[in-house]
């Protein structure tokens, strides 16, 4: 994985000591509140419903052993023993104390890790597929393009005070693991037709209040002007992006408003006049990245073992285990193996210290020290030799993280909702464990297969609503709770957005809705290889519809 | 009363803005904004020094043509949160090579934002009326020596090495 440099270090501990001079200022009365807010969201400090909530970057989602337990460590010392990974790949906490938070910062300093660029209108975090480097349908590693495009984001000094907030994401495979087509910007990483590495750019998707889908502005972008043409695109946007309302602020609505055409001719003609070869790759640039993230030394034959045919064989519980959340791996004889934040009960995403010290340490023993965070708000140890995934399996089990449902539908994501957020209209992690209660035994009957279920507890979308197979959107109806219900999205290749299946249920109403959406679905699946998705798309919303608004479906 | 910093050094504002309603006098440096300067150019006397303010709203590529002369362009920060000037500057130092003044005048001339507003160019600020010089200039040359990851705009290091 990427490891800072002296450049790197002393660029992390000066804004460290800069925040620190902030927050005495502040606290001392000499900065005004609503600056603070500004510059501390820069540094992913919120103030929230019940105290600030402190969100750490985690770059491309990927952790070392050492840096989860110093996370572990964060947990305990500055928070309530426990952490909530995030849609983007990030962590938050959200006990700690205001006066404290520039200690964390230094203490995340200390392993090379920050909370830079978390918030507030600027360029947040680089997602990417959370199997790059192992996936067998993968082009390249796109985490040394991720990498490069961090330090360019870095305090860029003409893109910190953009019209919103910004967000990149990378995919270099057949499967868009990554939701690129809902972001600010989706870079794809391709070969053109002569065989040369370069990208496709999207431009314009998005969440929230107004759902839509990147357009590709160009089919393809040679591999050395990746950081040329991404300062065409930001100061395309810097300029002309609307800031007369926070709602119409968002690099889509300039795409929409323009017109897509429009739009991409602005940027080629941005980038026809900027200097390309200031910010060209050259080889030994990209050599240097790349040199950070080569392969692991595997060990040859691991595919030999016959320990791990034999445990499938004679453990069910092992079986149904492996069959959710173990994923193939280029290398024969490697699995990807996922941790489960997704438990019964637990608000999906939430993992408490000793758990973190736990993956920490597996990562150690089976996974070459590295772990990862997947938008979907799980883990995954992604370098398991075959040998090791039953003891692997057994360690997350006695720790209530090997939950075997990766995309399932109790593998929901879930925004912290009114918990948390003081931004939320309603709760979503208690609609969250309802839902869990009802599927928890159903899932087993009936094994409903691949659906991913979303939830936001507002319009903004954290939980990514629009694009779950089934979405729910927590409103405020005059005090009360209630509940939007979308079905049919998806952030993957096929992306698309969610239908509203009309009127909102109530609190009481939502978990009972679910139960009948899959009830439908179990009804017209043609059978069980055909998915919740696929058989959405053949029969339309009309059955869905019938049951969830029939007279019976409301007494009930 | 607004302060002034010019190339690390805080000075006395030798410019006066001159107000739309009043003549143009025979000698003297003036800053107008650039409606006016489009009008006065043609008649302009050689005793007479001006600079010209642009909303921040204006594309460069539109008015380099009037401004390449001049020994002094002043941008606007209306509000702490609005960056569009930063473009503006990026876009005069570094497409068209200005060299003259460049100044930033606002509500984002504060000390929290000095380092980015040098970075993209600028050597001239009025400082926000609650802002002290001294903190300005201290937090600009904290950072005189710091390696950051983008080239500095005034500037050219090759590709995407860093200074060393």
């Amino acid at each position: 994985m990427y490891r800072y440099d002296e450049y790197d270090q002393a660029l992390v501990d000066q804004r460290v000591a800069e925040f620190r001079d902030q927050t005495q200022r502040f606290l001392a009365g000499q900065l005004p509140e609503d600056e603070f807010r500004a510059l501390r969201l820069r540094n992913g400090l919120y103030l929230q419903r019940f105290a600030p909530m402190l969100r750490i970057s985690i770059p491309y989602g990927l952790l070392s052993s050492k840096q989860v337990h110093m996370l572990a460590h964060i947990a305990r010392t500055y928070d309530k023993g426990y952490g909530h990974f995030t849609t983007r790949q990030n962590i938050q906490f959200n006990w700690p104390k205001l006066e404290t938070v520039p200690d964390i910062l230094a203490d995340l300093a200390s392993v090379e890790m920050h909370a830079i660029q978390t918030s507030g209108n600027c360029i947040r975090n680089i997602t990417a597929d959370h199997l790059a480097g192992v996936a067998r349908d993968e082009l390249v590693d796109p985490r040394p393009y991720c990498e490069i495009t961090r330090q360019w984001a870095t305090f860029h000094p003409e893109f910190n005070w953009l019209p919103r907030k910004f967000k990149f994401a990378f995919s270099s495979s057949t499967t868009d693991r990554a939701a690129t087509r809902v972001h600010d910007v989706g870079v794809h990483i391709v070969r053109n037709e002569t065989g040369e590495l370069g990208y496709s750019i999207f431009v314009g998707g998005g969440l929230g209040r107004m759902p839509m889908l990147a357009h590709k502005i160009r089919e393809f972008l040679p591999e050395a002007d990746l950081l040329s043409y991404l300062e065409a695109v930001l100061r395309v946007y810097n300029r002309l992006g609307r800031r007369d309302n926070i709602h119409r602020a968002r690099i889509k609505i300039l795409v929409k408003e323009l017109g897509p055409a429009k739009f991409t001719e602005l940027v080629e003609a941005e980038w026809a006049q900027i200097d390309k070869a200031a910010f060209t790759l050259n080889p030994d640039e990209l050599q240097r990245m790349k040199a950070h993230f080569t392969p692991h030394s595997y060990a040859a034959g691991a595919d030999a073992d016959r320990s791990y045919a034999a445990a499938l064989a004679a453990d069910s519980a092992f079986a149904s285990f492996v069959r959710r959340n173990v994923r193939e791996h280029r290398v024969p004889g490697y699995k990807a193996v996922f941790v489960s934040l997704k438990p019964l009960g637990v608000a999906p995403g939430d993992i408490t210290a000793a758990q973190m010290d736990l993956v920490a340490e597996l990562a150690k023993l089976y996974s070459f020290g590295e772990v990862r965070a997947t938008h979907d708000q799980n883990l995954v140890l992604a370098d398991v030799a075959q040998k090791d995934v039953y003891s692997l399996w057994q360690a997350l089990k006695a720790a209530g993280l090997a939950t075997p449902n990766i995309g399932l539908l109790t593998d929901m994501i879930c925004c912290p909702g009114l918990d948390f957020c003081s931004l939320a209209n309603a709760g979503s992690i208690g609609v969250a464990a309802d839902i869990n209660d009802r599927f928890d035994s159903l899932d087993h009957l009936y094994d409903i297969g691949e659906i991913k279920l979303k939830m936001s507890g507002c319009m903004n979308g954290c939980g990514h609503h629009t694009v779950g197979h089934i979405g729910i959107l927590g409103v405020d109806k005059k005090g009360e709770e209630w509940y939007q219900v979308t079905l049919g999205g998806s952030a993957e290749n096929d992306a698309s957005l969610g239908d509203r299946t009309g009127p909102s249920f109530s609190r009481d109403e939502i978990a009972g809705a679910v139960v009948r959406i899959v009830e439908t679905y179990l009804g017209q699946r043609r059978d069980e290889d055909e998915t919740f998705l696929q058989c959405y798309r053949r029969v339309g919303m009309a059955p869905f519809k019938t049951r969830l608004y029939s007279e019976d479906a409301v007494a009930a | 009363m607004s302060e002034f910093i010019r190339n690390t050094e805080i000075a006395a504002d030798d410019f006066v803005a001159l107000a739309d309603d009043q003549p143009l006098p025979a000698t003297g440096r003036f800053i107008v904004p650039l409606a006016r300067w489009l009008e006065l150019r043609p008649t302009t006397g050689s005793d007479v020094v001006i600079g010209v303010s642009l909303p921040n709203t204006t594309d460069i590529d539109t008015v380099w043509t009037a401004l390449a002369d001049r020994p002094l362009i002043e941008l606007q920060f209306p509000t702490f949160g609005d960056g569009r000037a930063y473009s503006q500057a990026r876009v005069l130092r570094d497409r068209y090579g200005f060299t003259g003044e460049l100044r930033a005048r606002g509500s984002a001339v504060v000390v929290d934002q000095a380092v980015q507003l040098a970075r993209c160019g600028f050597n001239a600020y009025v400082l926000r009326a609650d802002q002290h010089a001294e903190e300005f200039l201290a937090r600009l040359l904290s950072t005189a020596d710091t390696a950051w990851y983008q080239r500095p705009s005034r500037r050219r290091l090759p590709a995407t090495a860093r200074q060393t």
